[in-house]
């Protein structure tokens, strides 16, 4: 395989891969001119030096923009589980937002959790599970001045619980309550003594949002079959305590939240979700846009190290120039800002010199011609 | 910041500091009177420069106009509110006064000699009778008084602290930027905060608290400028360096105003109206305000008056000051005119859409352009712009006289203004401009030399640029050769439609004409049709047949034959005058035909839209048909092959010629849609009944099951939703079928059945909802749920869950809609119409985010993308450096290589 070698240096990995496949059955010496050829393509195809790629990219995401829906989409499956896509969706993505509208994982299983038998206690066991979830009645004992709580226990089998265990977890999370159990009731006590009615109420509600089981933030869980194994498609995320369960595949499971992918994997991992995300919402919508654009932006985006979004906190406040950052929004407060530091504008950007009737430095403006004059 | 001088503080002064080449005497103000006359002089003026002198500003700095600095600036003191005298000439020590700049024509501005226009106008400065804050600065001085003693006016910071923060601060400057140093400042000074007593003095310390807009109150007790200036003076350099501040262009004392400029008149033109009245600038009232309130402010301190009236002019003059630098302070009722309407005072002067930035100096306004409505002309070509001859004797292209061609832009002279290729002005070598009249003429002529430029009318081939709103990307703009023509619109070949996203129902288009030999030459090279053939978002033809260019193509290479002197005659309309490729026969096929046009060694192997392979074999058309996957916009692979086998100025040739033989063979065969064509035969009507009665009765059974409580439930869903889920599923079902069904029994020679098969316009979807049902009508993914309570009209029974009280239309459109369907259609039309006009501005402003934040980066010499200060975003653009306009769908095609290399 030495053709393919020589040339390793020279093509993209991604394209040699492909010629190697198609390439497969066919005698070396074609091979060796395929291989050439390409190379010449492939270098036809280089981009010139100067070239202005960031409005490039920022046209080509923001032209389809308006053939984009506004619509909030329902996805595909049985029962349907709202997800943000279209337009808002890539606001909120190049927005840098922290909080998503609709977080949603997609947790892939190991072998052999992923042939279905199980798959819905798994899921669920995914799930969490608030105390009120697994309650058929709150009674209130007025007499005793505690909370007595029966158990539904279908709900309780549903989720492979048992009363003595959502005690066990009541007691955990609850401080300064007694919680004894009596057949498929709960009986939950202040333990302070001059327990006022108002107390047990309060009790009450608060009892009600208590974990139980699963992992916190997942608030759905859907099992969707895919190809020939199951996957676990949920509402809401927990990337870190999700890949810490041992039958998830960690290698393939996924959340659309890139904040959380940042904190978890890093950046680089974050950059390729803002890729695969914006590249999915852009598919779903019939439209055309090369990943290169997509790149360009999520680059722009991390390349501090932190997620940056195209906003006036975001990467244009991160830019040299004065006027730059004027032109965009809030021009008074980098005016006076510059004033104090005592900021000099080098001029160095496009949007200045076109305020002052330049040659802009990007494209044909940036070469010049160097001669020598007669003295 | 052609204005901005007039803020005294954060103005952009044009330091000698950093400036090698030399400061460019900022560009006069340049106000929205644009006359004739003004421009003309502009460009005199400029024309005696600019072979010679290339000015270019190197860098701004920033930093904070000082008191003494506005005095040496200052070419006037401003006295007296008064702005004209008697005789309407500009009082001495006025606002208006001639020491100011002029801009009345006939005076000559006292300070620098020159004339309106010429002068760019000079500052002026007025002495306060008392300090005054300044507004926008009362943030930062809030922060200096509560971090520093209010005795010796060190930052309350022990010492020893002092140089270990001055340390970190340097560091941190020099790791990460100006912004995190900042950030630890701000720190600082809020660890400094809240401690009652000096580290240096041992002076006990007070709360300090801002009152808004602008009064300081400390202990409860009222701080006046004075005292706050005089704390401000104690704060010793280095601990200025501390809070940020660069000390060598701010001082914080200069945060409270002394004195103040008064911004040259230039800035704030009066107008003179019809009636001979003057009508003062916004601005130019504001300071009248200012001097009038000072002046009062002076007499009556020298008077001795009571401090409650001075405490109250004083507290006047601070409220005239603020509403000067921002009349949209939240605490202050804006200042108005005497109508009502707010003053716009500087702030609203600079910010926003309208203001300075991004309406006069991020955007420019131009000569030499032309706008009216496009209509479309697909004889005249692709990169041709049809301009009407009554434009092309406005616009004109200036070329300079030599001696070869003196004769030939002499008769351009002689035929004058008002012959067709004449000219409108000649131009001397010392910038005179002069316009062409009867008069002037035999002048002209006589005079006319080597060096004199002759602004000639628009001729054939000349260059332009022309453009669409919105501009969405680079092929909004396309440079397009002129051709003049009669009538009164301007004319683009069709196939440029998709570019610039025109049509022809009443759009209008922008031309622009370059003006120098270098516009010229950059706007042929870069931006004309032909290089712009291939779409830098996906790397596919952006131009190509469309609407009845394909429907005819189609139709050619279907099935149609014609006999030779027809497809000769078909040939010659096109354009063709070469016929040896046509086959010598009685008959010839469409395919023979359209083979003619193809390049004789061109071979290709594609899919057309129905699936079938098409073959082009050694320039000759094998197989297949030619649809809107090949010909068509966006996905045109054989117009791809061919810009990449002959390049694009062979393809736009060819493309042409494709487009004309589409549209003469409908000339030919005639195509026209009657209604008929949504007839369907008994046995499809009976079919299609069957379907939607099926799909009623299924979900009437839905709805007694909901009402039994027998429905299944989908998890996470309550009954009622799992309902509508499901009932939309039946009925969606029941369109489709309807859809399938049109399209088995539909006639498929229609006219219609074409435009949807060849992809020229329309689909089959279309078809069935005029043919059979329209369908449901959805708005936000639902069924039709709004209106009365439990009912969607009134028509309706409470609760009715029925298919067609929830908006669906069970019959097409030829059959009629009832009523209450065409009150749900008219829904869902107005709902739509809501989301289009609620989505562009969204996206528009994501679009210009995007732009902003990356307008800089670029590709540099050693491969990777960079921004403006040259930090690294990516090391090679798109991971592999492939420019996506010159990669076929983004990817090298292999396929194609492979085949190619035998």
């Amino acid at each position: 395989m030495s053709a393919y070698d020589k040339y390793r240096a020279q093509l993209p990995p991604k394209l040699l891969e492909e010629i190697k496949e198609k390439t497969k059955d066919m005698k070396a010496e074609r091979v060796e001119k395929i291989l050439e050829r390409a190379l010449h393509e492939y270098q036809r195809a280089q981009i010139d030096a100067g070239e202005s790629v960031g409005i490039v990219s920022a046209e080509s995401i923001g032209e389809p923009g308006t053939q984009m829906t506004l619509d909030t989409f329902h996805f595909a499956g049985v029962a349907e589980m709202n997800v943000t896509l279209g337009l808002p969706r890539i606001i909120e993505i190049l927005d840098g937002r922290k909080e998503i509208e609709t977080p949603m994982m997609e947790i892939y299983l190991v072998s052999p959790h992923n042939k279905g038998k199980d798959i819905k206690e798994i899921a669920q066991s995914v799930k969490e599970t608030k105390f009120q979830d697994v309650v058929a009645e709150f009674f209130i004992n007025i007499v005793d001045a505690s909370v007595e709580v029966k158990l539904d226990e279908q709900k309780l089998e549903g989720i492979r619980m048992t009363t003595d265990k959502v005690s066990k977890a009541l007691q955990k999370e609850l401080r300064g309550v007694t919680v004894k159990e009596k057949g498929d009731t709960i009986i939950i006590k202040p333990r302070s003594k001059g327990d006022s009615l108002n107390e047990v109420y309060n009790l009450k509600e608060k009892v009600k949002g208590v974990y139980i089981q699963g992992v916190k933030g997942i608030k759905q869980v859907l099992p969707v079959k895919r190809d020939d194994e199951y996957v676990i498609i949920t509402a809401g995320s927990n990337l870190k305590e999700v890949l810490q369960l041992d039958f998830v595949d960690e290698a393939r499971t996924m959340t659309n939240d890139v904040f959380e992918i940042r904190n978890v994997l890093g950046i680089e991992a974050a950059r390729q979700s803002i890729i695969n995300e914006v590249f999915k919402v852009i598919e779903n919508q019939g439209l055309n846009v090369d990943v290169r654009h997509i790149m360009l932006v999520a680059d722009t985006m991390c390349s501090s190290g932190d997620i940056k979004g195209i906003t006036r906190y975001g990467v244009v406040s991160d830019k040299a120039s004065v006027l730059a950052r004027a032109s965009f929004e809030t021009p008074i407060k980098h005016i006076i800002a510059a004033a104090l530091i005592g900021e000099v504008d080098e001029l160095n950007s496009v949007i200045e010199n076109v305020m002052l009737n330049q040659p802009v430095p990007v494209g044909t403006g940036l070469p010049a011609l160097i001669t020598t004059f007669k003295k | 910041m052609a204005e901005e001088p007039t803020e005294e503080p954060t103005e952009p002064t044009e330091e000698p500091v950093a400036v090698e080449e030399d400061q460019e005497e900022e560009a006069a103000p340049r106000t929205e009177s644009s006359s004739e006359t003004q421009i003309e002089e502009e460009a005199e003026r400029i024309e005696g420069y600019e072979q010679f002198t290339y000015k270019k500003v190197k860098s701004i700095a920033f930093g904070v106009l000082s008191p003494k600095m506005i005095k040496q600036m200052a070419s006037a003191k401003i006295v007296t509110p008064e702005l004209y005298d008697k005789e309407g000439y500009p009082v001495d020590g006025g606002l208006m006064d001639i020491r100011l700049g002029v801009i009345d024509p006939g005076l000559k501005c006292k300070t620098c000699g020159s004339k309106i226009k010429e002068c760019i106008g000079h500052f002026g400065y007025i002495e306060l009778a008392r300090p005054i804050m300044h507004y926008k600065f009362i943030d930062v001085v809030i922060s200096l008084l509560r971090s520093t003693c209010r005795e010796c006016g060190r930052i309350k910071v022990p010492k020893q602290k002092i140089t270990y923060h001055q340390e970190r601060l340097a560091k941190i400057a020099e790791e990460s930027g100006p912004e995190a140093r900042l950030e630890k400042i701000h720190e600082i000074v809020s660890s400094s905060k809240g401690q009652s007593k000096c580290p240096h003095c041992k002076s006990k310390q007070y709360k300090i608290d801002l009152e808004k807009p602008t009064t300081v109150v400390e202990n409860e007790k009222r701080l006046s400028p004075i005292e706050i200036r005089a704390r401000l003076e104690k704060i010793s350099d280095e601990d200025c360096e501390l809070f940020g501040l660069n000390p060598s262009v701010v001082r914080p004392e200069w945060m409270v105003l002394t004195i103040m400029a008064i911004p040259p008149v230039t800035m704030r033109p009066s107008i003179t109206l019809e009636s001979g009245e003057r009508s003062e600038d916004d601005l130019t009232h504001k300071l009248g305000d200012i001097v009038r309130i000072n002046q009062r402010l002076f007499e009556n301190i020298n008077a001795g008056a009571p401090e409650i009236i001075i405490e109250d002019l004083w507290d006047l003059l601070q409220y005239h000051i603020t509403t000067f630098f921002d009349n949209d302070v939240a605490q202050l009722p804006p200042a108005r005119h005497r109508s009502g309407q707010p003053l716009k005072t500087i702030t609203e002067r600079i910010k926003s859409k309208e203001g300075r930035i991004r309406h006069n100096l991020a955007g420019k306004r131009t000569n030499f352009s032309a706008r009216t409505v496009v209509s479309p002309d697909p004889n005249i070509s692709i990169n041709e712009v049809g301009v009407p001859k009554k434009l092309a004797m406005q616009l004109t292209v200036p070329e300079r006289v030599t001696q070869w061609n003196m004769a030939y832009l002499k008769k351009f002279v002689e035929r004058g203004h008002t012959q067709y290729p004449g000219a409108n002005y000649v131009i001397r070598p010392d910038g005179k401009k002069k316009k062409i009249t009867d008069e002037t003429r035999e002048a002209s002529l006589e005079e006319i030399q080597p060096g004199y430029t002759v602004e000639r009318h628009l001729l054939d081939g000349d260059i332009a640029i022309f453009n669409r709103q919105p501009s969405l990307h680079r092929m909004s703009m396309m440079c397009h050769r002129v051709r003049v023509l009669p009538y009164r619109t301007l004319r683009l070949n069709p196939v440029v439609c998709n570019p610039y996203n025109a049509d022809f129902d009443g759009d209008e288009m922008n031309l622009h004409i370059p003006q120098t030999e270098d516009a010229r030459a950059e706007a042929e090279v870069l931006m004309e049709v032909q290089t712009q053939l291939i779409s830098p978002r996906y790397g596919l033809s952006v131009m190509g047949c469309i609407q009845d260019a394909i429907s005819g193509a189609f139709i050619l290479t279907k099935d149609l034959t014609l006999t030779f002197a027809d497809a000769v005659q078909l040939l010659a309309q096109v354009g063709i005058t070469d016929f040896s490729r046509l086959p010598k026969k009685k008959e010839v096929t469409g395919k023979e035909i359209f083979s003619v046009l193809i390049p004789e060694d061109f071979s290709f192997r594609g899919k057309s839209k129905s699936g079938e392979t098409v073959v082009i074999k050694k320039g000759i058309l094998e197989e297949g048909v030619l649809d809107s996957s090949n010909l068509g916009v966006g996905k045109g692979l054989l117009l791809r092959n061919l810009i990449k086998r002959y390049g694009s100025a062979v393809t736009v040739d060819i493309m042409e010629n494709f487009f004309r033989l589409g549209t003469y063979t409908l000339q030919h065969v005639g195509f026209s849609v009657p209604i008929s064509d949504s007839d369907l035969p008994e046995i499809a009507r009976n079919k299609i009944e069957e379907t939607l009665t099926y799909a009623e009765l299924e979900v009437k059974k839905l709805i007694d099951q909901f009402h039994q409580h027998q429905l299944e439930v989908y998890p996470g869903r309550t009954m009622e939703e799992t309902l509508e889920l499901k009932i939309l599923t039946v009925l969606n079902q029941a369109r489709n079928t309807c859809g399938e069904i049109v399209s088995t029994y539909c006639d498929k020679k229609t006219h219609t059945l074409i435009m949807a098969d060849s992809g020229a316009r329309g689909n089959i979807l279309n078809l069935a909802q005029m043919a059979a049902c329209v369908g449901q009508q959805a708005l936000g993914g639902k069924r039709i749920e709004r209106g009365y309570r439990g009912r969607t009209l009134s028509a309706f029974q409470n609760g009715d869950l029925s298919p067609k009280s929830r908006g669906f239309i069970k019959y097409g459109f030829k059959h009629g809609l009832a009523p209450h369907e065409f009150f749900f259609g008219a829904m869902t039309g107005r709902d739509s119409l809501m989301d289009t006009a609620l989505r562009t501005p969204k996206s528009g402003y994501l679009y210009r985010r995007l732009a902003n934040a990356m307008q800089d980066l670029k590709v540099e010499y050693d491969g990777t993308v960079r921004d403006a200060s040259k930090r690294i975003i990516q090391f090679r653009y798109g991971e592999d450096g492939v420019d996506v306009s010159r990669s076929e769908n983004g990817v090298v095609n292999v396929d194609e290589i492979i085949d190619s290399v035998r």
